[in-house]
């Protein structure tokens, strides 16, 4: 088993990649038009819908999805399973991704970007908003902090600033150099806090729409809901590396780590099923599934949200069978991706109706490109790093 | 990932030394209260009385310096479309035909104003957060503009839909809703200015305490004539403004809502878990222990992630 990763020596320029450019300059455009005509230029957002896609998915759906970087620091640095260490990178640097790419929404999402900081000296901590933003923002930094062996790992004695930057060649090395060796050891305790601050936004996300009991179908609000929103978080973690490893692997033709999938996804069986053991048990506690056939498109999303997104994926990763296939590992985990991102779309967005106005509320065609231009620049972004840096691991037949 | 041992212990320690100081801790600290303060004002809306003139609309867009109600001097047609306060006008009066006939079995109109309620302990003021809402000794919920940054959580934590925003304003929108006209209920003998100018007295302005005696003393005095029930004694934890009238709340649009306060379960929660930051400091510690205790068990693992220069280049070369 070999523990090496490796910057990719690949072509860059790729057609997927001209279409991720295409994206991100429509999203571009977008979002200078939400900044020179206001968010309701773009959006269709009013006062009785003031929470949309941006938060829903840019938001909501991005952190949940950014749960592969705890889930598997947890389990290789801390538990120890370093069996699952070639996954971490890949992980870790989605997370970091994510989140940066959450913050970036939010500043497009929010009336008055600039003045994001100011929850850093304006503390309500009454305020479930609150303590989720210092938490992202604070786990935001330990990811950039984790990141650096990486960039030490491939720059360190060999800095080559262009131009006249050289010059600082020898200090840049230096500092590179001091940062890791200091980093090296006290490194365990930002992969301590990473997963402590992860479990608090996590489930405090699930929070927040516990202050709006009129306004959120009953099928979701729960006061368990910071619990469902906790659990799941780490049932996706895995699945969520599983999709994104095979969309790599693939794409770059390199090993598809199956050896380490399979097993990672038969502790997603026990996470899932604790998930879904929650989520039914509670409906049945509360008496919500009166509401199941309803027949209206909240109830029918939550059907979809658990048929296909949780209960499906979870008895096909019960076959041994399954979890050794690469094609059905991928389909069972991208269900799961998609169940956990819908459920967080249905939290926010579905399942948010408020009684007293009229008018329900579906993205505009703004909205969704400056969505889909973040996800594009993160992906884009995705490539050129690992293009770079020693994230992926390196071709099996030459590093065993 | 190398667990210095020294390092380990000093910082686990300081963990320790915080976590073992939440033992001497009161157990109620935990315990929801409410912080609404003692003698608010309020407002009394009489809905048998209000006509549906819309000069308060009016009033109130002069006293806060917004724009002219929509067809102020309309009274008919502007009543077809059910408005909502926004950025433009704190409140608004609708119409409503709820069923009520009069002698001559025409349907009777029933007329309500809507602006912010002023709850006892507010939605909005639990969620905002950077504290820009409070809830002023007066009872009015105010904003601060210069704390806001817009993330609009006030608004979807309102159960009465309230809050509005300046949409349109790429880099300083506000929060817009009914100040209760702070600056002049602050100051001695002020009262609103809706509640100045209606002249039929639907509004009446004073101290929350006297108006809900008021209220009772109406619907005691008048049976029959009110449904039984001041809105806003005790919806959502109760509301600076009351409504009494003869037509059932939820047929005006005022909601059917619990008698708890809205922040009461979010802020239950969240100080019980976090109070003191006690649950992060123990899953740190754990997490450590753990940590400490798998690292110790196969160590030749624990430097295993790094790849020494050599068997990089030997990676990269063969790439
Ligand atoms: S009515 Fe809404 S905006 Fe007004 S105080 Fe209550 S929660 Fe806040
Ligand atoms: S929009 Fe402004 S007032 Fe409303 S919750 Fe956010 S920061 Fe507070």
């Amino acid at each position: 088993m070999s523990h090496k990763a490796a910057p990719l020596n690949k072509k860059f320029w790729t057609p997927g990649v001209l279409v991720m450019v295409a994206f991100m300059i429509a999203g571009g455009i977008a979002i200078l038009a939400r900044f020179t005509g206001g968010i309701g230029y773009v959006a269709n957002l009013s006062n009785a819908r003031p929470w949309g896609l941006w938060v829903g998915v840019d938001v909501a759906t991005g952190v949940a999805l950014a749960a592969g970087g705890f889930t598997t620091a947890a389990l290789a640095h801390i538990l120890g399973k370093h069996f699952y260490e070639p996954v971490t990178r890949p992980a870790l640097l989605t997370a970091l991704l994510g989140y940066t790419f959450v913050v970036l929404g939010l500043l497009v999402d929010i009336g008055r970007s600039w003045a994001i900081w100011k929850p850093m000296f304006n503390w309500n901590t009454n305020s479930v908003l609150f303590e989720v933003a210092m938490c992202v923002m604070v786990y935001l930094h330990v990811l950039y902090i984790e990141f650096i062996p990486i960039v030490a790992e491939q720059f360190k004695d060999r800095v080559n600033l262009p131009g006249p930057l050289s010059i600082f060649n020898a200090l840049v090395n230096l500092l590179l150099k001091m940062a890791d060796a200091i980093l090296d050891k006290i490194m365990w305790i930002f992969v301590i806090l990473g997963v402590v601050l992860s479990c608090m936004h996590q489930s405090s996300l699930g929070s927040l729409m516990l202050i709006a009991p009129t306004k959120i179908h009953p099928l979701w609000y729960t006061p368990i809901l910071p619990l469902l929103f906790l659990t799941s978080a780490f049932a996706v973690g895995y699945p969520m590396v599983v999709f994104e490893t095979t969309i790599v692997t693939s794409s770059f033709n390199i090993d598809s780590e199956m050896e380490v999938l399979s097993p990672l996804t038969k502790i997603t069986t026990f996470l899932l099923g604790i998930y879904m053991f929650l989520k039914i048990g509670d409906m049945l506690i509360r008496g919500t599934y009166v509401y199941l056939f309803d027949g209206t498109y909240q109830t029918n999303s939550f059907i979809v949200e658990m048929l296909i997104g949780v209960i499906i994926p979870w008895g096909m990763l019960l076959f041994e069978k399954v979890r050794r296939s690469r094609k059905a590992l991928f389909t069972a985990a991208t269900m799961i991706v998609g169940g956990v991102a819908l459920n967080r779309i249905n939290v926010f967005i579905v399942a948010y109706k408020p009684p007293l106005s009229e008018g329900g509320y579906f993205p505009a065609p703004g909205e969704i490109l400056v969505t889909l231009g973040l996800i594009a620049t993160l992906m884009f972004i995705y490539r050129v790093i690992v293009t770079y840096l020693p994230v992926l691991q390196a071709p099996k037949e030459v590093s065993s | 990932m190398k667990i210095n041992r020294r390092n380990f212990f000093k910082v686990m320690g300081a963990t320790a030394v915080s976590g073992s100081s939440l033992a001497a801790l009161p157990s109620d600290l935990t315990a929801w209260e409410s912080k609404a303060p003692p003698d608010p004002y309020g407002c009394l809306v009489d809905l048998t009385r209000c006509v549906g003139c819309r000069k308060c609309e009016e009033a109130c867009s002069q006293v806060n310096g917004l724009p002219a109600p929509e067809r102020a001097n309309c009274q008919c047609t502007i009543f077809e479309k059910k408005r909502r306060p926004d950025d433009k006008a704190f409140t608004v009066v609708n119409r409503y035909f709820t069923g009520k006939l009069d002698n001559f079995d025409k349907p009777l109109p029933t007329y309500a104003k809507v602006q912010c309620m002023h709850c006892q302990d507010p939605a909005c003021v639990s969620a905002c957060i950077v504290g820009a809402l409070t809830k002023d000794e007066t009872g009015s919920v105010r904003y601060d503009v210069s704390k806001c940054i817009g993330c609009r959580y006030c608004m979807v934590a309102c159960p009465f839909e309230i809050p509005a925003y300046e949409y349109h304003d790429p880099i300083t929108p506000r929060v817009m809703k009914c100040t209760f006209c702070y600056d002049r209920i602050s100051k001695d003998g002020g009262v609103p200015g809706c509640a100045t100018i209606c002249p039929t007295e639907a509004i009446t302005f004073g101290k929350r305490a006297d108006l809900l005696r008021v209220a009772h003393k109406r619907l005691d005095e008048n049976p029959g004539k009110y449904i039984n029930h001041v809105y806003g004694e005790k919806e959502a934890g109760g509301t600076s403004w009351l409504y009494i009238s003869s037509v059932p709340f939820e047929d005006v649009n005022l909601p059917a809502l619990p008698d708890n306060p809205s922040p009461k379960l979010s802020e239950t929660i969240q100080h019980s878990l976090f109070s003191y930051l006690w649950s992060p400091i123990v899953l740190f510690s754990t997490l450590g222990a753990l940590m400490y205790k798998s690292n110790k068990s196969n160590p030749e693992n624990s430097n295993g992630k790094r790849g020494t220069l050599e068997e990089k280049n030997i990676t990269k070369g063969g790439a």
